[in-house]
């Protein structure tokens, strides 16, 4: 869906970003990820060619993307910033209608369109259609920021750093949207952030930048468990990394068939192997009993198992 | 508790009230003239309200006082302020009253020069009276909208009653020149827009280019400086050479009223005197709009002129009304000097009136002008009360 070739950037004679090479395949969602200043926001902003490379060649569909027209490409990928780029003047739904009005859409689809958004982003339209930006809270601007990327159904999704300025509950909620907008949409998102716990739980995958290299490039537990060189290790928490690991385990190939009673403590059976051993340390037992989404008993879970392949 | 006397007092009316005791006893009320251009006869408003040569102005002073102790005395609740405003908008009305049924009674029915010309005592009397009211409705603490319809409530019972002063001499000049009353204000009008609209125009423009081109601040900062430095009847003056060679080189530029007499030279130097509120309003308007916003336009894929005008022309609008509201006041204001090189208008008629010191033919054309830039004034007021968006 978009590819980097050899693409390098020089920001008045210091390079930005050097020789990268990166495809990204449609249906992913690829996080950029990277300390302050590593230019994952750069590799970004020239997907939609907000920023300029100067060497190399990016790839839109197997076209160069210097071969659009720059507001036609624009439009054909939806943007998503911090919550500052609302329009303060237009209410939430003319904000949602952006992308979908400058298409010359014809009214009512338009219409039809925000209602389907907000609703997506768990927003009543009739209570926030007609809101200005400042009459929300952090959390719902920032739902609004999505919509309107999502408005026009582009081919791709940029986020760049979306959620940083909310706070951790907001935008704990808001990460877990955009993962079921992502798996219900089928969407090619490309994601910057530079927090790792964000990057784990998002990605299909991940891109680790420094200083404007590609330091590796894989899934989340391919990072955490073989990182390429020391930055890396480092990076996604060296110490903590098999926690890290834990939280992206699923529970259920630990669950083992019912012994004697069931234990006093339950978890639901999508549990992570995190959240497991959480609980098991909160309540100071070794055994939890597995539930269904019905509460029926399916089995249990014992400490010693959890650990072991 | 009881409030103090110094809590109590509104300073502010009581020296208003002060100043209209002295005015109403030390400056003349009317004039009695035998014609038009001689400066007549003073008549005091003791003479006016007593006709018996004054003897009751010890008694008229006593009842101004008594009224004086009545506002110092009572609370000071909205019903008060409310009074206050009542009782200067009959004021107003009052003093005009007066004046007419005076002229009336002197002015014998087959006289045609003798005049009762509005003294300086009417004059300031009434600004006096409009002043407390002004007051009077500011402390009443109000939205703006209601603010501005008290202010103009206030001026009801005079227009009412403007038949009465018909025997004034400010009548009978406005008999007199009532058939170019209405032209010369259209004109004014004319010269004012064409002013004041291609100044936004070029304003906008420059001030756009200003933020994208930061060098051109110093530059044109310094022009519309000097510009505005300069006295406006330089400005005339300085225009009509250039102008007047235009029109000799090209005589079609002299056909469709380019000259170096008339509306040319006004409307030209309106316009570059309109420019600088106008660029400075636009330039702060434009700069407080936040950059993540525009950058957000221009990634969803707005071309530059969409982003201008979907974005940040709407949102630095707040901001852009303040100085559009200044240009069109100070334009209305300057309007009248461009009379001095043929451009017509209001101005011509005050003019005339300096000319034949004829100080009713003056205030003839000096009270539209007023009235227009107070209409503009109160125009933007509200339509910034209006449109009160947020800008963060």
């Amino acid at each position: 869906m978009i590819s980097f070739q050899r693409v390098s950037k020089c920001h008045e004679g210091v390079a930005a970003i050097t020789d990268l090479n990166l495809h990204i395949q449609a249906g992913e969602l690829l996080v950029l990820l990277g300390p302050s200043g590593c230019g994952k926001s750069t590799v970004l902003k020239m997907v939609n060619r907000m920023v300029s490379h100067d060497g190399g060649e990016i790839l839109f569909n197997g076209k160069n993307i210097n071969g659009f027209d720059v507001q036609d490409l624009r439009r054909r990928m939806g943007y998503a910033i911090q919550s500052t780029g609302l329009f303060p003047h237009r209410t939430v739904a003319q904000n949602i209608a952006t992308v979908p009005s400058l298409l010359d859409w014809e009214p009512r689809r338009v219409q039809a369109r925000v209602k389907d958004m907000l609703t997506l982003l768990a927003m009543d339209p009739k209570e926030f259609s007609h809101r200005l930006p400042h009459q929300l809270s952090g959390g719902q601007q920032q739902r609004v920021g999505v919509a309107r990327a999502l408005a026009a159904d582009p081919d791709v999704l940029l986020m760049d750093e979306p959620f940083s300025a909310l706070d951790p509950v907001t935008r704990a909620a808001l990460q877990l949207s955009l993962k079921e907008i992502h798996r219900a949409t089928g969407k090619t998102i490309l994601f910057v952030t530079h927090d790792i716990d964000e990057a784990l739980l998002l990605a299909t995958r991940i891109a680790l930048l420094k200083q404007g290299r590609l330091v590796q490039v894989g899934t989340p537990l391919e990072l955490l468990q073989q990182p390429a060189n020391d930055f890396a290790a480092d990076f996604l928490g060296r110490s903590d990394g098999g926690l890290k690991q834990l939280s992206l385990r699923p529970l259920a190939p630990h669950i083992k068939a019912l012994e004697g009673a069931p234990a006093l403590h339950t978890i639901s059976h999508t549990a992570t192997l995190k959240e497991t051993i959480s609980l098991m340390a909160t309540h100071r037992v070794s055994v939890l009993s597995v539930v269904d989404d019905h509460k029926a008993v399916l089995g249990q879970v014992q400490a010693a198992d959890l650990l072991e392949n | 508790m009881p409030l103090s006397l110094v809590q109590r007092c509104n300073p502010v009316l009581a020296l208003y009230l002060a100043l209209a005791m002295g005015a109403a006893w030390s400056l003349p009320f009317l004039r009695l003239a035998p014609n038009r251009l001689l400066t007549g006869e003073a008549i005091y408003l003791r003479d006016v309200l007593l006709p018996h040569g004054g003897q009751g102005g010890a008694a008229w002073l006593l009842v101004l006082a008594a009224l004086l102790c009545v506002a110092i005395g009572l609370p000071k609740n909205r019903a008060f302020q409310a009074g206050v405003m009542v009782a200067m908008a009959c004021s107003l009305a009052g003093a005009w009253l007066l004046a007419g049924h005076f002229a009336r009674s002197v002015t014998p029915a087959d006289n045609m020069y003798a005049r009762t010309t509005l003294g300086s005592g009417f004059w300031t009397l009434c600004a006096l009276a409009w002043m407390a009211a002004l007051d009077a409705i500011h402390r009443l603490q109000l939205s703006t909208l209601q603010r501005l319809l008290l202010q103009g409530a206030l001026w009801l019972p005079l227009l009412l009653l403007l038949h009465a002063g018909q025997h004034l001499s400010i009548a009978k000049e406005y008999a007199n020149h009532r058939d170019v009353l209405l032209p010369a204000l259209l004109r004014h009008l004319q010269i004012v827009l064409l002013a004041v609209v291609p100044a936004l125009g070029l304003g906008l423009l420059l001030a756009w280019r200003m933020t994208r081109v930061p060098p051109w601040r110093t530059a044109v900062f310094t022009v519309l400086n000097v510009i505005q430095t300069i006295p406006s009847i330089a400005v005339f003056g300085l225009l009509m050479g250039p102008l007047a060679w235009l029109a000799l080189q090209w005589p079609s530029l002299g056909h469709a009223g380019i000259s170096g007499l008339g509306m040319a030279p006004a409307v030209l130097a309106l316009l570059m005197y309109a420019l600088l509120p106008i660029v400075r309003s636009a330039l702060a308007g434009l700069e407080q709009v936040s950059q993540g916003t525009v950058h957000a336009a221009r990634a969803m894929g707005m071309s530059q002129r969409q982003v201008f005008l979907q974005v940040e022309l709407p949102l630095a609008w707040p901001v852009l009304l303040i100085g559009l509201r200044t240009a069109l006041v100070q334009t209305i204001g300057l309007a009248a000097v461009s009379a001095l090189v043929g451009a017509g208008g209001l101005g011509q008629i005050m003019f005339d009136g300096l000319y034949s010191a004829a100080n009713e033919l003056v205030m003839l054309s000096v009270i539209p002008i007023v009235l227009l830039a107070t209409l503009a004034d109160t125009f933007f007021k509200v339509l910034g009360a209006l449109m009160r968006t947020p800008t963060k």
